[in-house]
């Protein structure tokens, strides 16, 4: 068995060995039917899809994601494991991509626990579930986005705490960086190349026309870009901070 | 065996570990000496590919830490300073995730964790989350996950740290047993301890080797080696019938007890016998009197103190 699908085993049983795992998913299961069928106004709505569904996670994420990923770092740092754990015989690589797919695959099975809200779009109407799985698809990609940046930012303190405020700043700011109300602002004074580049950094652009069912293969590589990005500045900050 | 060569290590203006030299062999325990501060924690990071060194290179057996970092890890077995593990696991689990991280499966899991668990008396808490344990269980989880693949070289960072006296000895026993083939490097600052299991000791102040040796080397250098301890009932001048003596320097009283006197070998060679005549001859009022052998203790603080003075 590779190291990183060790590493990636034990991280997940850990989640799932303390009552984390568990608020964690029922939580998110809970929020998103109540932002759903009341705000989201599903069955007022008379359309079978699950729009209101999607359109509220680019914000429950941005404070459940970095719920998950603030210990990620911060916890090894402080009570010292990182020193047993990078002493062993592993890439730093398998170490990051273990922990990250490990709290990724929390993520990716609370909403996968979302079904019945697919199923009940199923059983009142009639959708379109191709769009519906890639919007799944994309969503988890979007998820995966905010954590990379937790991962990242995990690493930077010892304390998860801060941790967690940071990750919620930053994630904000490439939420707002899509926000047609922000790019607003900016036209006329701004060079349109400049006002796109801004505009396709930011999660929701990439996340609404998903979610809308427009596949482009560039929304995912998108996300998995950045993702990537995060990991790799991760790396980078494990090494320097090692030390102190 | 272990080769370090001009090791240093800068944290921003700071130089925590100075040009340290030196190697290690097979069959060697070697005992790591200094303040708090010192740098012996650092230099283990070092050896163990935590940090990585400013200058100078360290070899394992042939494979160099920055170079060759996987190859060099797996011959180590190492107990970071505290004992880190990850509290939410059982001690089983725990040892189960070490073991598939060295790369054992199947069967050989199973023994090999049976075996540490077995080594290092943890059989009774192998069901216990690792955050329940006592601070002893906790060090021996660190210590069994160490020598989980019986390393070539291993490294405990204060290993009997936080134990009681029959922990501490159990330690020491089972470093011992371990030690025959193998590098075993502790650090450690209680100095019994470094004549209870060490073949050899280096002392380092201030990021630099201040003396290296065997204990009984080290406990040479102390002005105590070869001094004669007497008590007395009652009051007499010693050092009046000890004087023209060539071999006898100094008679010190014990600053606890000013009926104990040292007598000091000024020589460095055995003055026993010749005390013992004198006092025979000279009626001496004595209660107890031994030879006191060089104190470990005693050569620390001077070390120490003077690489602190010269700076």
């Amino acid at each position: 068995m590779g190291n990183l699908l060790i590493i990636f085993k034990r991280e997940l049983l850990s989640y799932f060995a303390t009552p984390l795992a568990y608020i964690f998913i029922v939580i998110f299961l809970v929020v998103n039917g109540f932002l759903t069928f009341d705000f989201g106004g599903f069955y007022a709505r008379g359309q079978a899809d699950l729009s209101p569904f999607f359109a509220f996670h680019p914000f429950l994420y941005l404070f459940m994601v970095p719920a998950i990923a603030m210990t990620m770092w911060a916890d090894e740092r402080k009570t010292g494991t990182i020193e047993l754990l990078l002493t062993l015989p592993i890439n730093l690589r398998d170490a990051i991509l273990g922990k990250y797919l490990a709290a990724w695959a929390l993520i990716g099975i609370a909403l996968s626990l979302t079904f019945p809200i697919w199923l009940t779009a199923n059983y009142l109407g009639d959708p379109d579930n191709g769009v519906i799985f890639a919007a799944y698809v994309g969503s988890w990609f979007m998820a995966g986005a905010y954590l990379a940046i937790g991962a990242c930012l995990s690493a930077c303190t010892k304390n998860p705490v801060i941790a967690f405020i940071l990750t919620v700043t930053i994630c904000v700011i490439f939420v707002l960086l899509g926000y047609p109300f922000l790019l607003g602002m900016l036209i006329g004074w701004v060079p349109q190349i400049i006002i796109d580049a801004i505009s396709s950094m930011g999660f929701l652009t990439h996340f609404d026309s998903i979610s809308k069912g427009v596949f482009d293969i560039r929304d995912f590589l998108f996300f998995g870009v950045f993702i990537a990005a995060w990991l790799f500045a991760s790396a980078v900050v494990i090494e320097l901070k090692k030390a102190s | 065996m272990i080769e370090i060569n001009n090791l240093t290590k800068n944290f921003d203006q700071f130089t925590a570990i100075d040009d340290l030299t030196f190697t290690v062999k097979e069959g060697e325990v070697l005992g790591f000496l200094g303040p708090n501060g010192a740098g012996k924690s650092t230099t283990m990071k070092l050896i163990t590919g935590f940090l990585s060194a400013s200058h100078g290179s360290i070899s394992i057996d042939g494979f160099e830490i920055s170079k060759n970092p996987i190859e060099a890890k797996s011959l180590m077995g190492y107990l970071p300073e505290g004992a880190p593990s990850y509290g939410d696991m059982t001690t089983l689990e725990f040892l189960n995730f070490v073991a598939q991280i060295r790369g054992y499966t199947g069967e050989e899991i199973t023994r090999r964790v049976q075996r540490v668990l077995d080594e290092v008396e943890l059989n009774s808490v192998s069901q216990q989350t690792i955050e329940t344990l006592s601070k002893g269980f906790k060090r021996r989880v660190g210590l069994a996950q160490a020598i989980m693949h019986d390393p070539k070289v291993l490294i405990l960072d204060e290993p009997t740290d936080g134990l009681d006296p029959n922990q501490k000895h159990h330690v020491r026993e089972l470093i011992k047993n371990l030690a025959r083939d193998k590098i075993v490097i502790i650090s450690t600052h209680i100095l019994e301890e470094v004549t209870a299991v060490c073949s050899r000791a280096i002392i380092i102040a201030q990021g630099r080797i201040v003396a290296d040796g065997t204990p009984a080397e080290l406990e040479a250098r102390s002005k105590y080696h070869q001094a004669v301890s007497v008590r007395l009932s009652e009051k007499y001048d010693l050092a009046a019938d000890l004087t023209g003596l060539a071999e006898v320097g100094d008679v010190e009283m014990d600053s606890e007890d000013n009926m104990v006197f040292r007598i000091l070998a000024s020589g460095g060679n055995s003055i026993f016998s010749q005390v013992s005549e004198i006092a025979q001859a000279k009626h001496w009022p004595i209660i107890e009197f031994h030879a006191s052998r060089g104190q470990l203790e005693d050569v620390f603080r001077t070390v120490t103190q003077q690489t602190q003075g010269a700076q």
